[in-house]
């Protein structure tokens, strides 16, 4: 938490949980698709199922799935946009348990080159956001760091040499974590870090041999 | 200013640039206090044109002011500001976009009868924040989790804090000021009719800055709170912890409960069970 977190952010109202969160959960979960989004299911749980209308909770989903900020006076309006975006929008009500987060939202994305994405997170207050699943990864990714995805094979090794990459282009390493489908399938990496993640880096772990997919986050 | 150097350090920035930031802030809170005596109505249609009314009344009758232009304005412009964010209009959340409209009446209220500049009023905001991170920290600032005492009670604490400092209050009189707003605000439940950030939101933010420039001027005059800020905060807390769900956003207990609560939410949400499905 920084002070602009207390005094801030800038948003299109009414509510900085089920709008501006909303917004980051849509801009997240299309980085993490990483390609324009063509299709996007959206399941909405709890307190974001019962009043997305009312709050505009819906257009805040779709407009950060279109990349927009907080603030866009264009939310309002953002389904239109969709249409001619050619984003096709389907939203439906889910239970995701009772220990879910009660702003939670699931996305199945489908993206421009055909990549799928299954991303589910939580709007947590004051417009802050934590996803909780990708795929069929459990994960912790607040979107208040600049962050890494790294999608590879579950092998000796591969750690070192993501985070060597890292290391010389001196970007600092604040939070990780590593889990997998099961021993030596395929794992996934999340990296915080304090620096943005540079192209050559983005390239140089892309270009590992273990390494299947590498994707950057990082919203304003 | 300790808060200041550390904030600086964590986001790798000046102080100047904190500051600039900060005063950065303000066009976009002076935009949504426009916005707001517009009148444009709600996406719920609950609120709207209370603000324009209150401005109405200021300008044909000043003189009729039951309570002074300070608060008359700082009522005007905390409206204003709730119905902005209630139209989906641009706002600054402070501490969140439900309680967004008590900081900058208060500030632009002080500020047009002090004639404060930018800098000053930036320099509020600075205050403010501080004083919302250390609820956060020991407490919370969501509705959801600790009630509205925990978004416009946190609200009208930052501003009350913020006041005091800008009408030159040493820092244990903008402690006092924080424990006394928050003290009057304690036990606020959170029930949104219909789910609604709307009624009685917008209604709060009026009545949260009304208490900051209370809780201000006692601490200003001297008066001191019995029990110190931090416990104050903890009790806040606590209470919010034990406020059972109905009270805590979820729209199911208080004036979302009443017969009219239940007629809006019915009304505004019909066919709501029968898939709810909607495609752009």
């Amino acid at each position: 938490m920084n002070i602009f977190d207390v005094i801030g952010p800038v948003m299109i109202g009414p509510s900085s949980s089920h709008t501006a969160g909303a917004v980051r959960l849509g801009n997240v979960a299309r980085l993490i698709l990483g390609e324009a989004v063509m299709e996007a299911r959206i399941g909405l749980h709890g307190s974001f199922a019962e009043t997305h209308r009312g709050h505009g909770t819906d257009r805040a989903l779709v407009a950060g799935l279109l990349g927009w900020a907080t603030d866009d006076l264009r939310i309002p309006n953002s389904f239109e946009f969709a249409e001619t975006a050619g984003l096709a929008v389907t939203f439906s009500d889910i239970n995701l348990g009772e220990l879910a987060h009660p702003n939670s939202v699931r996305f199945n994305l489908i993206g421009q080159a055909g990549t799928r994405s299954d991303v589910t997170g939580a709007s947590i207050g004051g417009g802050r956001v934590q996803v909780t699943r990708v795929d069929d990864f459990p994960v912790e990714l607040t979107g208040d760091f600049a962050t890494l995805l790294v999608t590879h094979h579950d092998q000796p090794g591969v750690i070192s040499l993501v985070t060597a990459v890292l290391g010389q282009q001196g970007i600092n390493i604040a939070q990780m974590r590593v889990s997998r489908e099961q021993k030596g399938a395929r794992a996934l990496m999340v990296l915080e870090t304090d620096q943005t993640v540079t192209d050559e880096a983005l390239r140089a772990i892309a270009a590992l041999p273990p390494v299947e997919r590498a994707r950057r986050i990082q919203i304003d | 200013m300790f808060c200041l150097q550390r904030q600086a350090a964590d986001l790798e920035t000046t102080e100047a640039a904190i500051l600039a930031r900060m005063e950065a802030l303000l066009p976009v809170m002076r935009d949504s206090i426009q916005a707001g005596l517009q009148g444009h109505r709600s996406v719920g249609g609950l609120v709207g044109g209370d603000a324009a009314k209150m401005a109405a009344y200021g300008a044909e009758c000043p003189g009729n002011s039951v309570v002074g232009p300070v608060l008359a304005d700082a009522v005007t412009m905390a409206l204003a500001v709730g119905e902005a964010n209630a139209s989906m209009g641009r706002i600054v959340a402070a501490p969140t976009a439900g309680s967004s409209g008590v900081l900058p009446a208060v500030l632009f209220a002080l500020g047009k009868s002090r004639r404060l500049s930018n800098k000053q009023l930036a320099e509020g905001l600075l205050v403010a924040g501080a004083i919302g991170m250390v609820i956060a920290s020991r407490a919370t600032l969501s509705g959801a989790a600790g009630g509205c005492q925990a978004e416009c009670g946190a609200a009208a604490a930052m501003a009350a804090g913020a006041a005091v400092d800008l009408c030159g209050g040493k820092p244990a009189q903008v402690g006092d000021a924080v424990a006394m707003a928050l003290k009057n605000m304690l036990g606020l439940v959170c029930d949104p009719v219909a789910g609604l950030v709307e009624v009685p939101c917008v209604k709060r933010n009026a009545g949260a800055a009304a208490q900051a420039l209370v809780a201000a001027e006692m601490a200003l005059a001297g008066v001191t709170s019995v029990i110190p800020v931090d416990e104050v905060i903890d009790a806040m807390g606590s209470i919010g912890a034990a406020l059972p769900a109905a009270l805590r956003e979820t729209a199911r207990g208080g004036l979302a409960d009443t017969p009219t609560g239940r007629e809006w939410a019915k009304r505004l949400f019909a066919g709501k069970g029968e898939g709810n499905s909607t495609e752009t």
